[in-house]
């Protein structure tokens, strides 16, 4: 297997609503990937693209065809990876296998949604297609439903007072906001307060308006290539040295493993040890924060506290820069926004950045090696590590 | 490999008050919602059974916000039920004001009955839905 690594990075401002098309947000952030890999559309050899939801958003589907046409890589095979909000991970993780293959030498991979130009009806009730449809969706559930439950489940488990678990999943947003503040490709770049969060409105219980993510408008994309090939590139490559991904059933047949997602700790268990390293080396991580309360959970089955427990970490500072592991640094889902097809080709563009030292007022000094994670519908997950190649 | 019990038999008998599952004759645990597979093994001999239509709460949540087509539901309860045979099911709970829904409802007793989603423009048609009530 051939060392894979990533030379080119692009990334839309995330948005509410725009009047951009989503090939006209992908062929954006795509020519920026591709001009700072300094190449051509013709050097890409194959587009690996992330997106959910375009039949619904814009009456589009099969969107890769069109992206690979609109930026000028004529003819090359395009594939579209639908993973609900793991999408463009999932698309990062293939891309991966095949230049480590030897297959392909320069690939583009990305994602682009148009989440918020749903409306909020139209978009809970597409998220909503990521639950079971015949057995679960019937009941009413949406996607803070599954959360909201889970929520409940994690208080009753490990025994901590909904109250207090309600203040430890505020501090969670409170946090993302701050560190959204620094990131001028955020939806939102401000702070709020933990009584803020505590006294918006109800979404479904118990979570509360800005215990959720945002819907986004917004794409992003990188360009993967060779060892070789990097080397003519550049001084600075960062490498993707760990990779795994996972799925599982309906939320209930899942059940007594709840509010652990076994599918994360599997995915986990592949990137970390493909990758040589265990959750202590981590540096950096950017994980799947759509609810406050998904933090919490996906923190502990990365291995970063012990399980009950992510919500004091939060509450110490834990996961800031400067804390034992600093988590969403770029705002997270919460305050970065989640356009979801878009969202892990947005954490991978993060980490890149923040090991070549490039994120400002937001830089984790020092940082050698990072995580994303990223979860779609109640059951995709897929795990990338990455590491400084100099 | 023909499927053993279709999600049609499985919603029609639901509706009948009969809640059916799965028991794999290799491990002994019952399925439900039916699968090409037990959910606990991945066995394929598999005999139909008749559950007992009773179990506990384990998660709850009060919807507030529902998807299109759905406004007029709100607020509605989902949980989570844990079967004395062992699997989990989702269904609503109708036997408690919304507003009045605590963590005291999680390991409360409830029994099984159905009520019909006619579902919307994205839905196979009419779907049965479990609905709880406390024992």
């Amino acid at each position: 297997m051939r060392k894979v690594a990533i030379v080119g990075t692009g990334h839309t401002p995330f948005t509410f609503a725009t009047e951009k098309t989503s090939v006209e947000l992908f062929s954006e952030a795509a020519m920026d990937a591709i001009n700072e890999a300094t190449l051509k559309p013709k050097d890409i050899q194959a587009l690996y693209l992330g997106n959910c939801l375009g039949d619904f958003s814009e009456g589009q589907a099969m969107l890769q065809s069109y992206a690979a046409d609109d930026i000028g890589a004529f003819y090359i095979p395009a594939t579209r990876f639908e993973g609900a909000c793991a999408s463009s991970s999932l698309a990062v993780r293939d891309a991966f296998i095949w230049v480590a293959s030897g297959y392909y030498d320069a690939v583009l991979v990305g994602g682009v949604e148009r989440a918020a130009s749903m409306g909020t009806s139209l978009a809970t009730r597409t998220f909503a297609m990521f639950t079971d449809s015949h057995y679960e969706y019937p009941s009413g559930l949406t996607f803070p439903g599954m959360f909201a439950m889970l929520a409940h489940l994690y208080s009753k488990k490990y025994g901590v007072p909904l109250e207090k678990l309600k203040e430890q999943m505020a501090q969670v947003s409170v946090q993302s906001h701050h560190y959204g503040v620094f990131n001028p490709k955020a939806q939102f770049q401000k702070e709020i307060s933990v009584e803020k969060v505590l006294s918006g409105f109800m979404v479904t219980t118990p979570l509360q308006l800005l215990d959720c993510c945002p819907f986004s408008d917004g794409a992003a994309a990188v360009v993967l290539v060779s060892e070789e090939k990097a080397k003519e590139i550049t001084d600075k490559p960062v490498y993707i040295t760990g990779i795994g991904q996972a799925s599982s059933g309906r939320l209930s047949a899942q059940k007594d493993y709840l509010p652990r997602l076994k599918a994360r700790e599997v995915s986990a268990k592949q990137a970390y040890d493909l990758a040589g390293v265990s959750p202590s080396d981590i540096d950096i991580c950017e994980l799947h924060d759509c609810f406050s309360i998904a933090s919490l959970i996906a923190a502990e089955s990365l291995g970063f506290f012990e399980f009950g427990h992510a919500g004091e970490a939060w509450e110490n500072g834990e996961t800031r820069i400067g804390g034992k592991i600093p988590i969403n640094i770029s705002g997270g889902l919460k305050s970065k926004g989640h356009p979801i097809g878009a969202t892990g080709a947005s954490q991978v563009v993060e980490i890149y950045h923040q090991l070549r030292g490039e994120c400002g007022e937001r830089q984790v000094e020092g940082a050698r090696t990072g995580l994303t994670d990223t979860l779609g519908g109640d059951g995709v997950i897929c795990t990338l590590i990455m590491e400084k190649g100099w | 490999m023909e499927y053993k019990l279709t999600f049609k038999d499985y919603g029609n008998a639901l509706t009948r008050g009969k809640l059916l599952g799965l028991k794999c004759k290799s491990c002994g645990k019952i399925t439900v919602p039916p699968k090409m597979t037990c959910q606990e093994c991945g066995g394929t001999d598999l005999d139909i059974v008749e559950l007992s239509k009773h179990g506990k709460i384990v998660t709850f949540t009060v919807v507030n916000v529902a998807p299109e087509g759905r406004q007029n539901e709100v607020p509605y309860i989902i949980a989570l039920v844990r079967l004395d045979e062992g699997p989990w099911i989702m269904g609503n709970l109708i036997d408690i004001e919304p507003a009045r829904a605590t963590m005291n409802l999680i390991n409360k007793e409830v029994n099984i009955g159905s009520r019909i989603f006619p579902g919307d423009k994205f839905s196979p048609g009419d779907q049965a839905r479990p609905v709880f009530s406390f024992a």
